[in-house]
């Protein structure tokens, strides 16, 4: 190789590496700084102990560091953290079924539609979703307040059976229905990608074979839409199980949540390291989760497709 | 052909419902005549004539429109070079430290920042706000960009180059304008993304500094009153606008292939 090509070879890739440095290194800085960093404090900081006037006590006290698994025993001995962990992850997968019981057929038909109208149907679904989050709670207050319509409606089927009136907004069926309305899009987009791809001809076999409808579902579209489900799956789960604005505005007192005790820890009890533990804890449970879906649904992905080559 | 399913029709229908009665009720209810969002009086303006000289709501507006304008600008600088770098380059960090913060519950950067800042001393604001917002807007900026240049050829860049542009010079003269639609689409998102924040806001505010949905929030834990109504189709319609513009300019960004 001539030696000019090489020396040329040589400075390009020094400045590729610094272009590479340039257009990478602002990004990388400013979310190391505002994000990466402030989330090892966060890690940190639950194995401090709390200050007298709230955040945290000096690190080093006495010349003693200050570091400790106190706020973690807590949350493992005091049960009525563990029950309101159980009852947010409760919350999150109704969340999840009731989602998926609604965006399939939404998916379902925006996947059958003529091509030109399926990203007008699809937009329709995601509009709702860039409407600020408080208006869509917000509405929910309207709808189930004591003095409209669907409250007076209910409760004047329950008179008639002798019930007593019973009030909808703040309830675990307001907080409910809100989690779902507010989750529902991100259900539908990953549902609607995967069974869009699907193969008619595999539903037109089944029927030849004389598969009714029923079965064509259960046996071909369900299974093969599985991946959407799982990914779907995750993208409700994770920001449900986080929530506390909800059941904040539309629940009662019952309803409290993870979401709700962090905030209270933060803002209001001023328990830095217990709050810390709590948002870990949520993390945690919010990443295996995830994790587990993405690889439920790559096992299925993998066999289902293996399956129906060995199968043609 | 087979035949129409009839109950897919239905249900779907149903879910169309679901997501928009609530909002039709909202806007409506902004023009009624009455206190209680119950029953229909009469039409009226008098919620959007309270609202613009509700001088709470207005400070509210103004500081949602300040943080909104800088952290949208801030973070479509940084973002579109997050999302060229991770076009161009093999990079390992950067993608991480650009999808954590969309993938983890809000609740998180929210409550880490505020230890962070209180930690630094950095008084809590108007400025807090802004870096926050900007940090969780980078990653929806890097996707829009980097969706952009996928679908774009990489070779009139490389075309550049070979007729001696300097790298700057090809950035600047060549893939810059072929991005810009994604660029643009990606600053209006961030704009919507910041506006509309509630929980990352919530926690980084502070006691004195109220934004838009900070103020609705407020209002809504009180008492209901159609203001609500009134400043929330405002938003709506501003944030309608906003998305309109942007989807024009990447159809991509909406098409489904």
């Amino acid at each position: 190789m001539p030696d000019t090509s090489s020396h040329k070879a040589m400075t390009s890739r020094s400045s590729e590496r610094f272009g590479k440095w340039l257009v990478s290194a602002p990004p990388l800085v400013y979310l190391l700084f505002f994000f990466a960093i402030p989330a090892l404090i966060m890690v940190l900081a639950s194995f401090r102990t709390p200050g007298e006037f709230g955040g945290l006590s000096p690190l080093v006290e006495d010349g003693k560091l200050d570091l400790n698994l106190d706020s973690y025993v807590r949350f493992f001995t005091e049960s009525v953290y563990a029950q309101i962990f159980v009852k947010s992850v409760w919350y999150a997968l109704l969340t999840t079924l009731f989602c998926l019981l609604l965006a399939y057929p939404l998916a379902a038909l925006i996947a059958r539609s003529p091509k030109k109208y399926r990203d007008l149907l699809l937009l329709l679904v995601i509009l709702p979703f860039w409407s600020n989050f408080l208006i869509r709670v917000y509405a929910w207050m309207i709808i189930l307040g004591p003095n409209a319509a669907m409250a007076r409606a209910a409760n004047g089927v329950l008179s008639w059976f002798g019930h007593e009136p019973v009030p909808l907004l703040f309830s675990s069926f307001a907080v409910l229905v809100c989690l779902v309305y507010v989750h529902l899009p991100f259900m539908v987009l990953p549902l609607y990608a995967n069974l869009e791809k699907h193969d008619q001809a595999l539903l037109d076999a089944a029927q030849d074979l004389g598969a009714n409808g029923w079965q064509r579902f259960w046996r071909i579209t369900f299974p093969l839409s599985l991946p959407g489900v799982y990914a779907g799956a995750a993208l409700v789960f994770i920001p449900a199980l986080g929530i506390f604005a909800i059941p904040d505005i539309l629940g009662g007192p019952e309803d409290s949540l993870i979401g709700n005790v962090i905030k209270q820890q933060f803002l209001e009890t001023r328990d830095w390291p217990f709050g810390s533990v709590l948002s870990i804890v949520l993390t945690v449970a919010a990443l295996v989760l995830a994790g587990l879906a993405a690889w439920v649904g790559r096992s299925q992905l993998g066999t289902r497709s293996s399956g129906a080559l060995s199968r043609a | 052909m087979r035949k129409r399913p009839v109950a897919l029709w239905a249900a779907a229908a149903a879910g169309y419902a679901f997501l928009y009665v609530p909002l039709i009720i909202v806007v409506v209810y902004s023009f009624n005549n009455s206190r209680l969002n119950a029953e229909w009086v009469g039409f009226t303006l008098d919620w959007y004539d309270k609202l613009f000289h509700n001088q709470e709501m207005l400070a509210a507006a103004g500081n949602s429109l300040i943080i909104a304008l800088v952290a949208s600008l801030v973070s479509t600088v940084l973002g579109t070079m997050a999302g060229v770098a991770m076009y161009r380059y093999k990079t390992r960090l950067l993608p991480i430290l650009v999808l954590t913060p969309i993938a983890i519950p809000e609740i998180l950067m929210g409550v880490s920042l505020l230890i962070f800042f209180v930690l630094l001393n950095f008084t809590l604001g108007l400025a807090s706000v802004a870096l926050a917002h900007i940090a969780f807007c980078i990653g929806f900026v890097a996707i829009v960009v980097r969706a952009r240049l996928a679908g774009m050829d990489e070779s009139l860049t490389e075309a550049a180059r070979d007729c001696g542009a300097t790298p700057w010079q090809a950035f600047r003269h060549v893939t810059l304008p072929l991005i810009m639609p994604g660029v643009i689409a990606g600053a209006l998102m961030a704009f919507t993304l910041s506006i509309d924040d509630f929980v990352i806001t919530f926690f980084t505010a502070g006691a004195g500094t109220v934004t838009l949905p900070l103020q609705i929030y407020s209002m809504i834990k009180i008492a209901v009153t159609p203001e609500v109504n009134a400043v929330s189709t405002l938003l709506m319609l501003l944030t309608l606008a906003l998305i309109v513009i942007a989807s024009r300019l990447t159809p991509s960004l909406l098409r489904s292939d």
